[in-house]
């Protein structure tokens, strides 16, 4: 039983998110990564550290979902963000959306995404490879 | 007088220096004006104001919003980027 909404440290893997948002109605699942990028505008990475207020955070992706739900025929949706420290490469957003059709499930998905980034209650610490670190606000 | 809870994310936890902290209020006070009280006694604050999200019992609120004894609090700090 994967469940649709989580904030966990754990490693994300969005093969059972994915197997979990489809059903037989659906002919389109799209899943998107957010990936822990090795720069910022040129400057070098290290590392990142998420933070969530995560007893908030996880009733605002299901209200974010509603949303998308609410604008286009989509199916089910699972947002799995991870928080911590992220190593370059590692996964630190799931977004998958089912949908009967694919225009629907790559709408709803930058949505979500964006939305996320709009108002769910997580935050990205960036930590250089020159030793400083800064919330990004 | 009511009690609440402020929670403290990202960087006003960096500022305040605490993840959380207790605050008793007049009765009738808003998440605007305890918001105000804060940017008082923590001047470094004063820069969120105006790009804040307001929470009260983890759902949004509105400066407005009137305060009720053992409400949890949160002054959101703008969330994080990329694109």
């Amino acid at each position: 039983m994967v469940e649709p909404f989580v904030i966990t440290t754990e490693p994300l893997d969005p093969a059972p998110l994915a197997a979990a948002a489809q059903t037989p109605d659906d002919g389109a699942v799209v899943v998107f990564s957010g990936v822990v990028r090795n720069n910022f505008g040129g400057r070098p990475t290290a590392f990142l550290v998420y933070e969530a207020y995560t007893e908030m955070a996880v009733p605002v992706l299901r209200q974010i979902a509603d949303e998308a739900r609410a604008r286009w025929p989509i199916g089910r949706v699972c947002v799995h963000h991870r928080v911590g420290r992220l190593e370059i490469g590692e996964t630190a957003v799931l977004v998958v959306v089912a949908a009967p059709h694919r225009d629907a499930a790559f709408a709803a998905a930058a949505y979500i995404m964006d939305r996320i980034k709009e108002i769910a209650p997580i935050w990205k610490q960036e930590h250089w490879a020159d030793g400083a670190a800064e919330w990004r606000e | 007088m009511i009690t609440v809870t402020v929670r403290f994310f990202a960087g006003h936890r960096d500022i305040v220096g605490r993840a959380s902290a207790q605050y008793t209020l007049a009765a009738g006070t808003t998440l605007g004006q305890l918001w105000e009280q804060l940017v008082t006694e923590y001047p470094r604050l004063a820069g969120y104001t105006g790009r804040l999200l307001f929470a009260v019992n983890q759902q949004f609120g509105q400066p407005s919003t009137i305060l009720a004894d053992g409400d949890e609090v949160a002054f959101i700090p703008p969330v994080s980027g990329g694109r």
